[in-house]
């Protein structure tokens, strides 16, 4: 724990990063990471990154978004941490989509920790290695006291928001991010069908297309793009 | 069982029932009733301040316990409420000879065949939260070696008190945390839905829907939510604010 608190403490005396980041920060810097994030959840759909630390990772979280796979999900399912020290191994064949993206965006490592609190799963810590390497026995421990030293940090910032509203440090997407929701919206409007089966079918254009969910969803918004009505 | 084995046998029973999902109510009367079978007194209650810092009579061990209890806090009389206030151990050892003291709750617990009474404080972190009071029928302090077992239960309803306290702050964080989130993801689909029904640029649709809220005193989610149902329709929203949609675009 102590350990913990000092990378915390340490990841804050560069500059004014949110206490978040600092989570994310310390689990780079102990675990010698290549990137580490956060994800909200609710009913086991992503509702939000509340933050990322390293270049490249919100590519990663935002591809099992599009993929609806990936070790995030497992680990909010299961609420077990996910250890996959290899994605590029073939003999694993957890996430075949997931693991071919990843490694191409230079993951080759992801350990995914449930947020939880009691029975409720609040989110993922996910921390990500550029090569592929298993966690330690004493890294696994430092793994489980960020994600609940994070667990801990988002409810103590949200415990502080105003009613009805996510805290603003919790709030923490890129701008795509809303444009992902809205497009889905316009999708589910103009083929007359329900959100979630408008945000499928916005996911496996992107997918089939081979396009970022963001950049589908942009043109959709601008209207440049207007998906095919079921046959 | 010997005494001492049935104490321990108390005191796990009662820690057992301190996990998810913790009934309150459930606890403080199994609490009561180990209380009278441990200690050497007619009848327990306990009594709890509520936000306002009244007592509220939150277990006992039966009716008449009960009425003795209410009557206290209805009045604010009576060695229990002296005891919280206090946040002191009160003894009423002779309530026969203590009508001076303490008028309607001496005379109600007498007719009412209790003779003594012995309040303990309910404490956490140095805070009083309530009273834990043992009636007796007989006049008299209560069984030397009962008191410090008296202090045990008042203080572990103390804990389990607190502690329910704390899940409960907790779970409304997490459901607030939780609505919230999934408000954020409501209202950016409203958009896209009012966007596209309307005809209107996403920045338009949450214009005129943040003006529909604001107008009807509503919850931008809810307008969000009805928006996306299909209960509140482009036209409705563009004739509250007619030109809203123009003068939205950049």
């Amino acid at each position: 724990m102590s350990v913990v608190l000092r990378a915390m403490a340490d990841a804050g005396s560069g500059g004014s990063s949110s206490m978040i980041d600092r989570v994310c920060a310390a689990a780079v810097e102990l675990l010698s990471l290549s990137g580490a994030g956060l994800s909200l959840m609710v009913d086991g759909q992503l509702r939000g990154t509340a933050g990322v630390c390293e270049e490249g990772i919100a590519v990663v979280q935002e591809l099992q978004l599009t993929l609806g796979e990936g070790p995030c999900v497992d680990a909010w399912r299961s609420m077990e941490p996910v250890l996959e020290a290899d994605l590029a191994d073939p003999a694993r064949g957890r996430w075949p989509a997931f693991a071919h993206a990843g490694v191409q965006a230079g993951v080759r490592a992801v350990f995914a920790f449930p947020l939880q609190l009691g029975a409720v799963g609040l989110g993922v810590l996910a921390l990500y290695r550029d090569r592929p390497a298993p966690l330690g026995d004493e890294e696994l421990a430092l793994g489980l006291v960020l994600a609940e030293v994070a667990t801990q940090t988002i409810l103590g910032l949200q415990a502080g928001a105003p009613a009805e509203q996510l805290h603003v440090l919790l709030a923490d997407e890129p701008a795509h991010w809303a444009e992902i929701h809205q497009a889905t919206g316009m999708v589910s409007a103009q083929l007359a069908v329900s959100l979630d089966e408008a945000f499928v079918r916005l996911r496996s254009h992107a997918f089939a297309n081979d396009r970022a969910l963001r950049e589908v969803a942009g043109d959709i918004v601008a209207r440049r793009l207007r998906l095919a009505a079921p046959a | 069982m010997t005494r001492e084995e049935r104490i321990v046998a108390t005191f796990v029973e009662l820690a057992d029932t301190m996990v998810e999902p913790f009934d309150v109510i459930e606890f403080l009367h199994r609490l009561v009733e180990r209380s009278m079978e441990l200690m050497d007194c007619a009848e327990v209650g306990l009594l709890l301040a509520n936000a306002a810092g009244s007592l509220q009579v939150m277990a006992s061990s039966s009716e008449r316990s009960e009425a003795l209890e209410l009557l206290q806090s209805r009045n604010e009389e009576g060695p229990c409420f002296e005891c919280y206030r206090g946040s002191r151990l009160v003894f009423g050892e002779d309530l026969a000879a203590e009508a001076d003291r303490w008028p309607t709750f001496a005379a109600a617990a007498v007719q009412n065949g209790i003779k003594s009474v012995h309040a303990i404080p309910m404490r956490v972190h140095g805070r009083t939260i309530g009273a834990l009071n043992l009636f007796r029928a007989e006049p008299g302090r209560l069984a030397e070696r009962d008191v410090p077992l008296g202090q045990g239960m008042a203080d572990i309803a103390a804990v389990a008190l607190i502690q329910e306290r704390a899940m409960r702050e907790t779970r409304g964080v997490v459901q607030q945390l939780q609505g919230a989130l999934n408000s954020r993801v409501l209202i950016e689909q409203a958009k896209g839905v009012l966007a596209e029904r309307g005809q209107v640029s996403v920045d338009a649709a949450f214009v005129s829907m943040r003006r529909y809220a604001r107008a009807h005193n509503n919850q931008l989610s809810d307008v969000a939510r009805d928006v996306i149902d299909g209960r509140l329709g482009a036209a409705a929203l563009a004739e509250l604010s007619p030109g809203a949609a123009s003068r939205a675009r950049p």
